[in-house]
C-alpha cells in the first residue's frame, strides 16, 4: 500500500510540476499577481508531495518490505537499520527520488524565503525550477520508477555493497546533489533574468545566498567523500581525480567562480553578462556530473548504475537545458547594462583574474575527463587514458598563481587601486612567508623546494586570511572590540574559507612530499619502521560482526615517544562475499598514523600477514580546511545584508565630487 | 570449520590493495624506481587506476613485469617503452604530447590565454577615460584622507 501512495504522490507531484512551469510564467508576463501566487503555493505542493513520496520509500526500505523490487534489491534483513535507511538513496531510483526532493525542497525556498524578490522575477524562477523538475519526475517516473513491485516476494533481499555500508554513505550524496541541485537555482535566476532582460546588483543580491547554499554543502559533499575515500578504499589516498569526483569538482570550480563574480555584480553592477553565464555553466557541469555517473560513460567505483538508455535522458536534458539558455543568453547579452567602470588594478579586476585561473582550472579537469572518451569515439585504435600524472603537471601550475592572488585580491579597493599601496598593505605577510621559505629550503634541501613552495602558498593563504580581520578590527585608533564586534559576518566567512584553502593546500604540499610507507610481511611480534613510526604486530584474531566476518590484527604503533594501540581488519560479508579492509588509523595534528592489513602471504620466514604502514602528514589539515572554507560560506550566508531588503538604486553619489579642489589639477 | 571457511574465504577472494612484499626486488633503490614507474602506467583492465594501485590479477603481471626489465638494467625509459610497444599509449596515465592530444595540454593555458585577451581588449573597448588615467598626487591624496577618513 505504502508504495502505491509514494508513487500516486510522484505522479501528482509531476502534475503540480507542469502547472508551475506554466502558469506563473504567464502571470509574469500578464501582470496578475493571482497566477504568480500559484506559482507559490505550486512550489511549496510539490515539496510536500515528493517528500511523502520519498518517506514511504523510507519506510518500505525500514520496514524491509521485499515485495518492492528496489528494496529487495539494496537492502537485506541482516543489515543494520540505519544502512537499510541509508539504502534508500544508495541505488539509482533512489537517488533520482533524493535528487528530485531537494529540487522541490529549493523551490519551497525560493516561494518561501523570497518575499523580498520582485514578484515577477520569483514567479519567472519558480517556473524555470518547475521546468527542471518536470524532467527529472518524468525520469524518475518513465526510466526509473523506484516503486515497482517484486512478484513473488523474496523472504531476503540482496545486500547493498560493502563499501558503502558506513557513516560516509549516509551523508556524502545527501550533500554532493544539495550542491547540484543547488545550482539549478542559480541556473533558474540566470534565465529569469534573461527573460527580463535585467541582471542588476539587486538580481545578484537575491541570487549570492543561493549561490551560497549550493557551494556550502557541495564543498561538504567533496570534503566527506575525499575522507571516506581515505579510510574506507583501504590504501589512504584522499583525491583519486577519478571522473566521478572531478564530475563533482567540476560545479564547484566554477561555483567558486560565480560566488565571487556575483560580488562583483551586487557591489558594482559589472560583468552581469559573465555571471548569468557561470550560473548556467555551473548547473550544466551539475547535470554532467549526473550524467557521468548514470551513464556508464565513465564507469568507476562510484558508478552503482550503469544503463546507457537513462544516460541518454539526461544527456538530452543537458543539451536541452544548456542549449537554450546558452541560446537566450547570444540573444539577451547586449541588452544587459554594463555597470560600473573599473581600473587595471582593483578588486574588479582581481576578481575577473581569479575568475579566469578558475575556468582554466575547470578547462583541465574537463578536458582531462572527456579528452579519453572523445579520442575513443574519434579514432578507437589511438586510445589514452588521462591519470593523476597529467593532472599533476597541468592543475598544479595553475592553481598557484590562484593561490597567491587570494590573499592579495581582498587588499584591492574597489574601482581603482595602486599597486604601491596594496604591496605596503601586504608587507607583513610577504615577509614573513619569505623568511620561512627560506628556512625550509635551507632545512629541508633544495630536493624538497616544491613541498616548500606548498606550505609557504599554505602560509601566505593562512595570514592572507588573519590580515583581512586585522585590518578591520585595527581602526584608525587602534584596535578596538567594537570593531570586532560589528565585523560584518560576510567578511568572517572570507577570512575563514581563504584561510581553510590555506590548510587544505598546507596538507596537500606535505602530503605529496613528505608520506611514509612500509608494505611487508609481519607476524605477532614483528616490528617494522615506516617515516616516523615504529609498529609493532601484537596478535590478530578472528570475530565476528553483525554482517560479516573478520580478521583483526591489534599493532602498537610508536612515535617520539608515545605510543598508540591501532586496529585494522579485513571484512567478509556473509551475504555477499565481499571484502572490505578497515584501516587502523591513530590521528593527531601533525599527521596520521595508518595501517591496512591484507592476505595471509608466504616470504622466507614462513607464513604471515600482508601489512601497510603508512605516514600522512598533515593530511588531516585537507578536510580540515574543507570545513573551514564550508563554514565560511555558511558564515557569508548568515550575514544580515541578504535579509534586509534589497539595496535601493542611489543616483550615483560616486559622481559627485568630494571637494572641488580635488579635481586633478591638469 | 569456520576458521577453515574465513581462511579459505581470504585466499580465494582478491587481495585488497596493490604492491604486494612478494614481489618487491630486493635492491631498495630499484623497488623505488619501479614504484615510480608504476604510479605513471594505468591497469588497463581496471578504471582509472594505476598498476600500483591496483589489485587486478593483470595489474601485478604489469608490475612483475616492470621489475623484471629494471633487475635486467633497463633504464626508466626504457621500462616505459617496452610496456608501451607491448599495450600502447592507453597504458600511460600522462599521454604523451602529440597532435592527437595537443588540445589536451594546451587546452587549459589557452582558455587562460584567450580569456586574459579578451579581458584586456573588454578593458580598452570601455570609454577612454577610465579613471586611473591620472593617478592621485601625494597631497591629493592626503587631502582626501582627510576629507573622507582612511582607506578602510
Amino acid at each position: 500500500m505504502l508504495a502505491e501512495i509514494g508513487h500516486y504522490a510522484l505522479i501528482l507531484s509531476l502534475l503540480v510540476a507542469l502547472a508551475q512551469a506554466v502558469l506563473p510564467m504567464a502571470g509574469a508576463l500578464r501582470g496578475d499577481a493571482a497566477l504568480m501566487a500559484f506559482g507559490r503555493s505550486a512550489a511549496v505542493l510539490q515539496a510536500l508531495l515528493i517528500t511523502i513520496s520519498f518517506g514511504c520509500l523510507m519506510i518500505l526500505f525500514g520496514k524491509a518490505d521485499f515485495s518492492v523490487a528496489l528494496v529487495a534489491n539494496h537492502s537485506a534483513l541482516s543489515q543494520p537499520l540505519p544502512y537499510r535507511l541509508a539504502a534508500t538513496w544508495g541505488n539509482h531510483e533512489g537517488s533520482m527520488l533524493l535528487w528530485v526532493l531537494v529540487l522541490a525542497i529549493y523551490g519551497a525556498g525560493i516561494a518561501r524565503f523570497g518575499d523580498n524578490l520582485r514578484e515577477t522575477l520569483q514567479a519567472r524562477i519558480l517556473s524555470v525550477q518547475a521546468m527542471i523538475s518536470v524532467a527529472f519526475l518524468a525520469f524518475a517516473l518513465f526510466t526509473s520508477n523506484p516503486f515497482a513491485r517484486l512478484v513473488p516476494a523474496p523472504l531476503d533481499g540482496a545486500e547493498l555493497n560493502p563499501l558503502l555500508q558506513d557513516p560516509g554513505l549516509v551523508f556524502h550524496p545527501p550533500l554532493l546533489y544539495l550542491g547540484y541541485v543547488g545550482f539549478s537555482v542559480t541556473f533558474s535566476f540566470a534565465v529569469a533574468a534573461l527573460l527580463e532582460g535585467r541582471a542588476d546588483p539587486a538580481w545578484a543580491r537575491w541570487m549570492r545566498p543561493w549561490v551560497l547554499a549550493a557551494w556550502v554543502p557541495l564543498t561538504c559533499g567533496i570534503t566527506l567523500g575525499s575522507f571516506w575515500a581515505y579510510y574506507e578504499l583501504g590504501w589512504g589516498g584522499w583525491w583519486f581525480w577519478d571522473p566521478v569526483e572531478n564530475a563533482s569538482f567540476m560545479p564547484w570550480l566554477i561555483g567558486t567562480a560565480l560566488l565571487h563574480s556575483a560580488i562583483v555584480t551586487e557591489k558594482r553592477g559589472s560583468l552581469a553578462g559573465w555571471t548569468i553565464l557561470l550560473a548556467i555553466l555551473a548547473f550544466s557541469l551539475s547535470l554532467i556530473g549526473t550524467f557521468l555517473v548514470r551513464s556508464g560513460i565513465l564507469t568507476s567505483v562510484h558508478a552503482f548504475a550503469v544503463d546507457p538508455e537513462r544516460g541518454v535522458f539526461i544527456l538530452a536534458m543537458i543539451i536541452g537545458a544548456t542549449g537554450t539558455a546558452l541560446a537566450m543568453f547570444a540573444a539577451r547579452a547586449p541588452m544587459l547594462k554594463s555597470g560600473a567602470l573599473f581600473g587595471t588594478v582593483s578588486r574588479e579586476s582581481g576578481l575577473t583574474v581569479n575568475n579566469l585561473l578558475l575556468m582554466a582550472l575547470t578547462a583541465v579537469v574537463f578536458l582531462g575527463t572527456f579528452y579519453p572518451v572523445i579520442m575513443e569515439a574519434v579514432s578507437p585504435a589511438n586510445k589514452i587514458s588521462v591519470g593523476p600524472p597529467y593532472y599533476n603537471l597541468v592543475f598544479v601550475p595553475l592553481s598557484a598563481p590562484l593561490l597567491v592572488l587570494v590573499t592579495i585580491g581582498p587588499m584591492l579597493a574597489w574601482k581603482r587601486d595602486d599597486l604601491g599601496v596594496v604591496a605596503k598593505k601586504l608587507i607583513v605577510p610577504t615577509l614573513l612567508v619569505a623568511a620561512g621559505l627560506a628556512a625550509m629550503v635551507v632545512w629541508l634541501g633544495t630536493a624538497q623546494v616544491v613541498a616548500a613552495l606548498g606550505l609557504a602558498l599554505g602560509a601566505w593563504l593562512v595570514l592572507g586570511a588573519a590580515l583581512v580581520l586585522a585590518r578591520r578590527w585595527r581602526g584608525a585608533a587602534g584596535f578596538s572590540w567594537r570593531l570586532v564586534r560589528t565585523t560584518p559576518a560576510a567578511t568572517i566567512g572570507l577570512a575563514l574559507a581563504h584561510a581553510g584553502l590555506g590548510f587544505t593546500t598546507a596538507g596537500i604540499a606535505a602530503m605529496s612530499s613528505f608520506a611514509a610507507e612500509k608494505i611487508l610481511v609481519m607476524r605477532p611480534g614483528d616490528v617494522a619502521t615506516a617515516g616516523p613510526l615504529s609498529v609493532t604486530l601484537q596478535r590478530a584474531e578472528e570475530v565476528d560482526g553483525a554482517n560479516y566476518r573478520a580478521l583483526r590484527a591489534h599493532f602498537r604503533v610508536s612515535q617520539n615517544g608515545s605510543q598508540r594501540a591501532l586496529v585494522s581488519e579485513r571484512r567478509i560479508y556473509t551475504v555477499s562475499g565481499n571484502q572490505t579492509t578497515e584501516a587502523g588509523i591513530g590521528v593527531s595534528i601533525a599527521g596520521n598514523q595508518y595501517v591496512a592489513i591484507g592476505d595471509v602471504q608466504q616470504d622466507a620466514r614462513g607464513q604471515g600477514l600482508v601489512v601497510r604502514i603508512y605516514w600522512h602528514p598533515l593530511v588531516g589539515w585537507i578536510w580540515f580546511g574543507g570545513l573551514l572554507m564550508a563554514m565560511g560560506g555558511a558564515a557569508s550566508l548568515a550575514d544580515r545584508r541578504f535579509r534586509i531588503g534589497a539595496p535601493q538604486v542611489r543616483q550615483s553619489p560616486t559622481a559627485r565630487p568630494l571637494a572641488p579642489a580635488l579635481v586633478p589639477a591638469e | 570449520m569456520k576458521r577453515l571457511i574465513l581462511a579459505l574465504a581470504l585466499a580465494i577472494a582478491a587481495p585488497a590493495a596493490a604492491v604486494l612484499p612478494d614481489e618487491m626486488l630486493p635492491d631498495a633503490a630499484q623497488e623505488q624506481r619501479a614504484r615510480m614507474i608504476s604510479k605513471d602506467l594505468r591497469c588497463v583492465v581496471c578504471q582509472n587506476q594505476s598498476i600500483d594501485d591496483s589489485d587486478a590479477p593483470l595489474a601485478r603481471d604489469l608490475r612483475v613485469l616492470v621489475r623484471e626489465q629494471i633487475r635486467l638494467g633497463k633504464t626508466d625509459a626504457e621500462v616505459r617503452d617496452y610496456v608501451v610497444a607491448r599495450y600502447g599509449n592507453f597504458v600511460l596515465l600522462k599521454p604523451p604530447v602529440e597532435g592527437d592530444t595537443l588540445l589536451l595540454w594546451a587546452g587549459p593555458f589557452a582558455v587562460l590565454l584567450l580569456g586574459g585577451v579578451a579581458m584586456i581588449l573588454w578593458q580598452r573597448r570601455r570609454p577612454a577615460a577610465t579613471p586611473d588615467s591620472a593617478p592621485l598626487t601625494d597631497a591629493e591624496r592626503a587631502e582626501l584622507d582627510r576629507l573622507a577618513g582612511p582607506a578602510d
